[in-house]
């Protein structure tokens, strides 16, 4: 059985969602990986903010 | 050069022979066929290994297969499992995915599973955009 940590389980569900994204909302090939990183960094970025914030909430 | 224009030409001409839903279903069916069909190699090889990699690794995370529609969230997750096309109906027939989730792993495994399959949706109507011109 796979069983990755929570935080690597976000970057896989990052990685896989934002390629597609990336692929299917924009047209050229620059444009696409520029979304696909945008969507990317924003998946990451908010489970680590909304971390932070529920780890603050719960002390 | 003219020539391979000309060539260009032609096969884009001959990917865009046919029926008009062939790229949807067969993107639906299998990630990334429908791109295939309409020669984007590139996206469509990205679009299937990011799809299909999704799924395995739900499943080896022991996410469940949806099977049921008892009530709402059940039909909403079959739904999602659907949108895999083949791939839900193999994993279904070789008895793959847990049938209860017990860890939390394998709760995260079925949203996988799940987002797997909504973005093969995504992919398919993407494919099909390109086949009527309305994306190039």
């Amino acid at each position: 059985m796979f069983s990755p940590s929570h935080f690597t389980a976000v970057l896989l569900f990052g990685l896989f969602a934002s390629t597609v994204f990336g692929i299917t909302q924009r047209e050229t090939p620059q444009r696409m990986f520029r979304y696909g990183l945008y969507c990317f960094s924003l998946f990451v970025g908010s489970a680590i903010v909304l971390s932070w914030v529920m780890y603050l909430i719960a002390r | 050069m003219a020539d391979a224009e000309n060539k260009k030409a032609v096969a884009q001409k001959s990917a865009h022979d046919g029926f008009v839903f062939l790229p949807l279903i067969a993107g639906w069916l299998i990630p990334g066929a429908g791109h295939f069909l309409l020669r984007k190699w590139g996206r469509g090889a990205l679009l299937a290994i990011s799809i299909i990699c999704m799924f395995a690794i739900g499943l080896a995370m022991q996410g469940k297969l949806y099977a049921n529609a008892h009530d709402i969230l059940e039909i909403l997750g079959l739904l999602g499992d659907l949108g895999s096309g083949l791939l839900y109906v193999v994993g279904r027939a070789m008895g793959l995915g847990a049938d209860s989730v017990q860890l939390t792993v394998a709760d995260w495994g079925t949203r996988f599973i799940v987002v797997a399959g909504l973005l093969n949706i995504i992919s398919a109507v993407d494919a099909h955009n390109l086949r009527t011109g309305r994306k190039s």
